[in-house]
């Protein structure tokens, strides 16, 4: 998913930061180029930051605050007094919901987050599953009483030496 | 009954099926008490072994309680305590003769595929591909045991469930898989991965006399676990497996590698396991050999590959060529349970092991659908799952 959101934001951003002037035409927002293209960057550095970084929820939060900035600067775009209102509508509910989407694996991410933190507290009590009535230094060769099978057995000449002689 | 039944990938359900009645002579009817999710039945959820059908009946780790016995079954009777092992056997063909009750000729009902796609047919496992039978699984209520006169660990009253059960597989798995390697008390012994299976391998191969025990994986939890039978463990995330390895040999090598991993190894960040994804995902390989591929590599010459692993069909850039110049020996299969069921019984009874220590979470049959999910993602610390129907 965050990985996903990652290609996501790195697509969006390219075209934003290569073509602003085509955005912001198709979105009624025209004059804000330079903003649309600061956007572009932003968006390509968080794709890079998700795709790249081996924890991925900062880059998450950073992207739903970035939703945050694009629908207040299309809001701008849905006064009545702009061109192109549909397309603007279209692109808030777009945004709306990559915003959902974007929450959703952040909030994801930092539940697993306290769900590995809550099994770093268990790790003492793993670390007393042994299985064994003693320490397991004391259990080292307690079943060398069992006889391996014939069928089971190395041959000899790869034995160590030493062994391969005693059972030879 | 209510039984986990298959339905597709990663979609088990918990549903309500016939109950299983005596079709052979040589049947036993089971009355479940205590089941398991193995490993194995990952690669089921998972869908990468083929030949699964919709409705089967999941699970091969199970015990319980004689219900019903078939005239042909004389040594057992209603109300005997049994845990089933997971792969059905006659007793009396060839291979069962020598001990090789996994490869047994006559338990597999669809001997005529399985020697089709395997050249020669293997046993009949409970609750697995109907290349090996599709026989009805035990993580249901009832259980039908074919040859039941044979398959079968009597157990006495006394050590619970939770201490029993696990004689169905992953112990005598770990055992196998540890006898294998044939260990002397000068051998490093490697063990890749450190689920249920990996865990077992360990105590086995320590208990058998190892001079150490290196154990390989990622998970916090399971490496824990893993030091606590006497492993030193190395997380394949952090370290480089193949210099720890050397470093913790002298630069020679483990004399014995045991790949527990098997045909779904995580992508660790090497290029052959990228490799391996994208051959997969384009379906020109089944399987991801990452850690068969490394303990051809790091093995010492003349050492032993030990290979409990479940693989399912073809691989791809296996180093073979290394393997034959170092002359390594490669030992693998299912597990002959019953071979060392006995013995290990009692080494339970002598409280030597106590093969309980690997269950995380106890639940009712019922929450088995989310369990998988669970125990597949090794999520909330999950190690081995219990269900109880
Ligand atoms: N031969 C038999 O009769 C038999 C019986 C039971 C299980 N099995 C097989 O044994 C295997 C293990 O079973 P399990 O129940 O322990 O399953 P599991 O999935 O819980 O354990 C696998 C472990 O391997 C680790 N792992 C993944 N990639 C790795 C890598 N590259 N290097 C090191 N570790 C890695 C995982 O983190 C996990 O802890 C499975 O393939 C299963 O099918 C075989
Ligand atoms: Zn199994
Ligand atoms: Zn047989």
């Amino acid at each position: 998913m965050a990985r996903g959101l990652g290609w996501f934001s790195l697509g969006l951003g390219l075209v934003e930061l290569l073509a602003p002037q085509a955005v912001s035409r198709t979105l009624g927002l025209r004059g804000q180029e330079r903003l649309i293209a600061a956007y572009g960057a932003r968006e390509v550095a968080t794709g890079v930051g998700l795709l790249l970084s081996r924890d991925p929820e900062p880059w998450l939060w950073g992207r739903v605050a970035g939703d945050a900035l694009d629908v207040g600067t299309l809001a701008t775009a849905l006064d009545g007094r702009r061109p192109r209102q549909e397309a603007a509508g279209l692109a808030m509910l777009a945004v709306l919901g990559v915003t959902a989407l974007d929450l959703a694996s952040a909030c994801g991410l930092a539940s697993r987050r306290r769900g590995m933190a809550a099994v770093r507290r268990r790790l003492p009590e793993y670390a007393r599953r042994s299985g064994l009535p003693a320490a397991p230094a004391k259990m080292r060769g307690a079943a060398r009483d069992f006889v391996v099978p014939e069928d089971f057995r190395t041959p000899a000449p790869l034995r160590p030496w030493g062994v391969a002689n005693e059972v030879a | 009954m209510r039984a986990l039944c298959w339905h597709g990938t990663q979609d088990i359900r918990c549903d309500t099926v016939p109950d299983p009645k005596l079709e052979h002579p040589r049947d036993a009817i089971i009355k479940v008490t205590t089941c398991a999710i193995c490993g194995s039945d990952l690669h089921l959820y998972d869908n990468t072994i083929p030949a699964m059908e919709r409705g089967d009946i999941m699970g091969h780790e199970t015990m319980g309680i004689v219900e019903e016995v078939g005239k042909e079954v004389t040594n057992l009777k209603r109300g005997d305590r049994v845990v089933i092992p997971f792969t059905i056997f006659c007793g009396d063909c060839d291979q069962c003769r020598r001990g090789n009750f996994s490869v047994c000729e006559r338990s597999n009902r669809n001997k005529s595929l399985a020697d089709k796609v395997f050249g020669h047919t293997t046993a009949g496992l409970f609750g697995y591909t109907h290349l090996t039978g599709g026989y009805p699984g035990g993580q249901a209520e009832y259980l039908r045991v074919p040859f039941a006169d044979k398959t079968h660990i009597k157990v006495p009253q006394g050590p619970s469930d939770e201490q029993l059960l696990f004689l169905s597989d992953i112990f005598p798995t770990g055992w196998q898989a540890a006898v294998q390697c044939d260990i002397q008390p000068t051998d490093t012994v490697a063990i890749w991965g450190c689920g249920p299976v990996g865990q077992m391998t360990i105590r086995s191969a320590l208990l058998l006399g190892a001079k150490q025990v290196i154990a390989i994986d990622t998970v916090p939890e399971r490496l824990a676990m893993a030091r606590a039978g006497g492993a030193t463990t190395i997380d394949f995330m952090e370290e480089s497996v193949v210099e720890r390895l050397n470093e913790l040999t002298q630069g020679k090598g483990p004399e014995k590698c045991i790949d527990c991993v098997g045909m779904e190894a995580h992508a660790t960040a090497t290029l052959d396991s990228i490799y391996d994804r994208a051959k997969q995902a384009m379906m020109l390989e089944t399987d991801r050999p990452h850690v068969l591929r490394e303990m051809m590599y790091v093995c010492r010459p003349a050492g032993t590959l030990s290979i409990p692993g479940v693989y399912g069909g073809l691989l791809d850039k296996i180093p073979f060529g290394m393997a034959m110049n170092k002359g390594l020996t490669m030992r693998m299969g299912q597990t002959h349970v019953n071979r060392w069921s006995d013995d290990l019984l009692r080494r339970i009874e002598a409280g030597q092991i106590d093969p309980s220590f690997v269950i995380t979470h106890t639940v009712p049959l019922e929450r088995g659908p989310e369990m998988y999910k669970t125990f597949r993602d090794k999520q909330d610390g999950c190690v081995k799952v219990v269900l109880k129907p």
